[in-house]
């Protein structure tokens, strides 16, 4: 069985909440206890109905405001696939943990609600799963119910947000119009919309082929930890532990190491105490070389035929997720895959507007949540491959050299001219 | 790449990076499935070479003997160092007052226990077994969670967390506690350990015993741990535990499920989610739990 994550995203009042109940309540995946906990709550609430909402909502800040503060994980499985739903807040000041959550999906699922069609956070969601390299999204059309379950609503906003993809670099957009208050089309198929011959949202989920490997020629694996036992058994014995983040490794590939540009030819791949002929994308193993070269974390081990970027000067999309400012000049910690440096931000070429997608000039600092573009200088070299190629050897974090926060995300896009 | 390959790698990824990160690390370690499950992704995370922590144990002097029987063979079959500090201690130590009265748990003051250990041995990082699908304020917590001097998390103050990047750096005195199976659920442990031919403590596969019955609950009622009351009743059942902390919170279920495959295909079957079956402290209120990590609870 395989595993698909994906991220749910939608303004604070679209449903997201009871869509995420809805779909642990309809595949079972609420056990009584959990579901009397919540009945229990709701009447305390005294909100009449059973809030499947209150299911998602786990602080107790959250249950109090009624909103979503931070990301949520929740799990799920029927027979076909297992899910891990990654549970944003809709909330406009918490851009920053859609950020962090979308990071790691294979699809997002933008809710709109019917009766308002495309809005401001239409746009903003769909940017950052744009940015994020998110390869498949599923607009689901929400409160039905509430528009008569009108197909010319649902056209009308099909229409609206094939505009909207145009300016963004999505490639795969299904539209499925639900009601998760009800159940249409969530997990079973709705008997109020007969001019729908599409897929249930669940059905699309269970199906969709998703490829996590995307660049099976860019092998890359960036050294984590040396081991070395140093016994009397195993005097000799030094294999580099990391996990294989996109591409395949075989045994007897030429290899370099960056970015000190070294190189050697694997000799072994060990799993768990087992040899292996190869190693592919997300497996974590030791790759035992040919040659004593000098390796430690941070490294990094790719194809020699397929070599990324290294630069100390490069462009990225830079997502601002601390409260204090960024300016121009400041210096930060830089982490890429297993490799810190230190870097300093030179410039910020423009700042993207979420709303409009307009691109602002002339702008000196940037405030949390805010989105641009920046060339950053490190102190030592960095290897790295676009983003939009690759999402491992592409994403990267800054880290707040006092405080110790990870205080922004990027994107990386190239080396900067 | 099978769901149980992907948990697996992400797990030895995030325990590698435990070791690349941090300069005294721990694993703690209880002799439950979760810890077990752990300490076999470090075998795999880290052979043939030595783990680049010691296992630590946090005994109430309330736990099951099975368990710590288990708990002693496993560290000395794989030859890791296994360090306990005992609840006990703290209470003397501290002039702790130890709860009393009905249902009374020393579950709480694990807290003062583990904080001092994290203390005594300079601990920057501990590694535990939670799991997100356990309770909605772990639903919350990041994989690496920064945790302040009193080992307190406040989860408007965590950490973004991106693609698989960790970030661990933090000031002297703090301590990242780290997640390696949160996206694991129930389920999934034991799927794994029938995969794996894992080795658990026989508490967990049904067997008959003497118990206490108590509002409905089976307890042990082993070490005398628990003072039988008027009203409770002594009873001999088949039961299995689906957690094995705290004898004083964890009760039994009654079950006839002895072997792996019938264990997992009975918690397939079962309406009752792990805690809300067997943790008595989980139920005291909407947000138990999320109270008690705020507190430096692990």
């Amino acid at each position: 069985m395989d595993l698909l994550r994906f991220i749910t995203c939608g303004s604070v009042d679209d449903g997201k909440s009871t869509l995420i109940g809805r779909l642990l309540y309809d595949s079972k995946s609420i056990l009584a206890d959990q579901l009397e906990a919540i009945e229990r709550a709701s009447k305390t609430r005294d909100n009449g109905e059973v809030d499947l909402a209150l299911l998602t909502d786990g602080l107790r800040s959250e249950r109090e405001q009624g909103i979503t503060i931070d990301v949520a994980y929740r799990y799920f499985q029927t027979p076909k696939r297992k899910f891990i739903i990654v549970d944003a807040p809709g909330h406009i000041q918490y851009t920053r943990n859609m950020v962090t959550g979308a990071s790691n999906c294979q699809l997002a699922i933008v809710l709109i609600d019917a009766r308002h069609g495309v809005v401001e956070q239409t746009r903003r969601h769909s940017l950052i799963a744009s940015l994020l390299g998110i390869p498949q999204i599923v607009v689901a059309v929400n409160k039905m119910d509430l528009v008569g379950y009108s197909q010319d609503v649902f056209s009308d906003i099909c229409i609206q947000y094939a505009e909207l993809a145009k300016k963004l670099n999505v490639s795969a957009v299904t539209y499925i119009p639900i009601s998760a208050l009800n159940g249409d089309n969530v997990v079973d198929e709705s008997k109020n919309m007969p001019w729908y011959d599409g897929p249930t949202l669940l059905h699309y989920l269970e199906t969709i082929v998703i490829s996590d490997d995307v660049n099976p020629a860019q092998g890359r694996f960036p050294v984590q930890y040396v081991i070395r036992p140093q016994t009397a058994e195993l005097p000799d014995y030094r294999g580099y532990a990391g996990k294989v983040t996109s591409g395949t490794f075989r045994v007897g590939d030429a290899i370099t190491v960056l970015p000190s540009g070294e190189t050697s030819v694997i000799d072994g791949i060990e799993l768990a105490g087992q040899s292996l002929q190869e190693a592919g994308a997300s497996q974590s193993v030791i790759l035992h070389l040919a040659d004593d070269v000098d390796i430690s974390r941070g490294d990094l081990i790719v194809r020699t035929d397929n070599q990324p970027v290294t630069s100390q000067t490069i462009e990225a999309m830079l997502c601002w997720m601390d409260t204090k400012p960024l300016s121009v000049g400041s210096k930060y910690v830089l982490q890429v895959g297993t490799a810190r440096t230190r870097c300093s931000v030179r410039q910020i070429a423009y700042q993207l507007n979420v709303d409009t997608y307009d691109h602002t000039e002339d702008v000196d600092s940037l405030k949390l949540n805010d989105l641009a573009n920046v060339v950053l200088r490190t102190a030592q070299p960095i290897s790295f491959d676009p983003y939009q190629q690759n999402r491992a050897t592409g994403g990267a974090i800054l880290i707040d050299e006092t405080s110790n926060v990870t205080v922004g995300a990027l994107m990386l896009v190239g080396e900067a001219g | 790449m099978d769901y149980l390959d992907q948990l697996e790698s992400e797990a030895i990824h995030i325990l590698r990076e435990v070791a690349g990160q941090f300069e005294r690390p721990a694993l703690l370690f209880s002799g439950g499935k979760d810890s077990i499950t752990l300490v076999h992704l470090a075998l795999k995370a880290f052979r043939p070479g030595k783990f680049p922590f010691p296992l630590v144990h946090i005994d109430t002097g309330h736990n099951f003997q099975e368990a710590l029987d288990f708990r002693d063979d496993l560290a000395n079959r794989i030859g890791e160092r296994l360090i306990v500090r005992y609840v006990e201690d703290t209470i003397r130590a501290k002039k702790l007052k130890e709860p009393t009265g009905r249902n009374a748990t020393r579950n709480g003051l694990q807290t003062f226990t583990l904080l001092d250990a994290i203390e005594e041995f300079e601990f920057d990082c501990c590694i535990g077994g939670a799991r997100r699908d356990e309770e909605k304020a772990r639903a919350k917590e990041r994989v690496f969670s920064v945790r302040d001097e009193f080992g307190s998390w406040d989860p408007k103050r965590q950490r973004p967390e991106l693609w698989n990047l960790y970030n661990g750096r933090i000031h002297k005195g703090e301590n990242v506690r780290v997640f390696p199976i949160s996206n694991w659920t129930e389920l999934d442990v034991w799927n794994y350990i029938r995969r794996e031919n894992i080795a658990l403590p026989a508490l967990y596969f049904a067997h008959e015993r003497e118990l206490l019955l108590r509002d409905g609950k089976l307890m042990a009622t082993a070490n005398g741990v628990i003072k039988p009351e008027p009203d409770d009743q002594l009873v001999t059942r088949k039961v299995r535990f689906r957690t094995v902390g705290d004898i004083s919170c964890t009760a039994a279920s009654e079950s006839e499920a002895d072997t792996l495959d019938d264990v997992i295909a009975e918690i397939q079957a079962t309406r009752i989610s792990e805690r809300g079956e067997t943790r008595m402290d989980d139920q005291l209120s909407e947000a138990a739990m999320e109270d008690r990590k705020k507190g430096g609870y692990f």
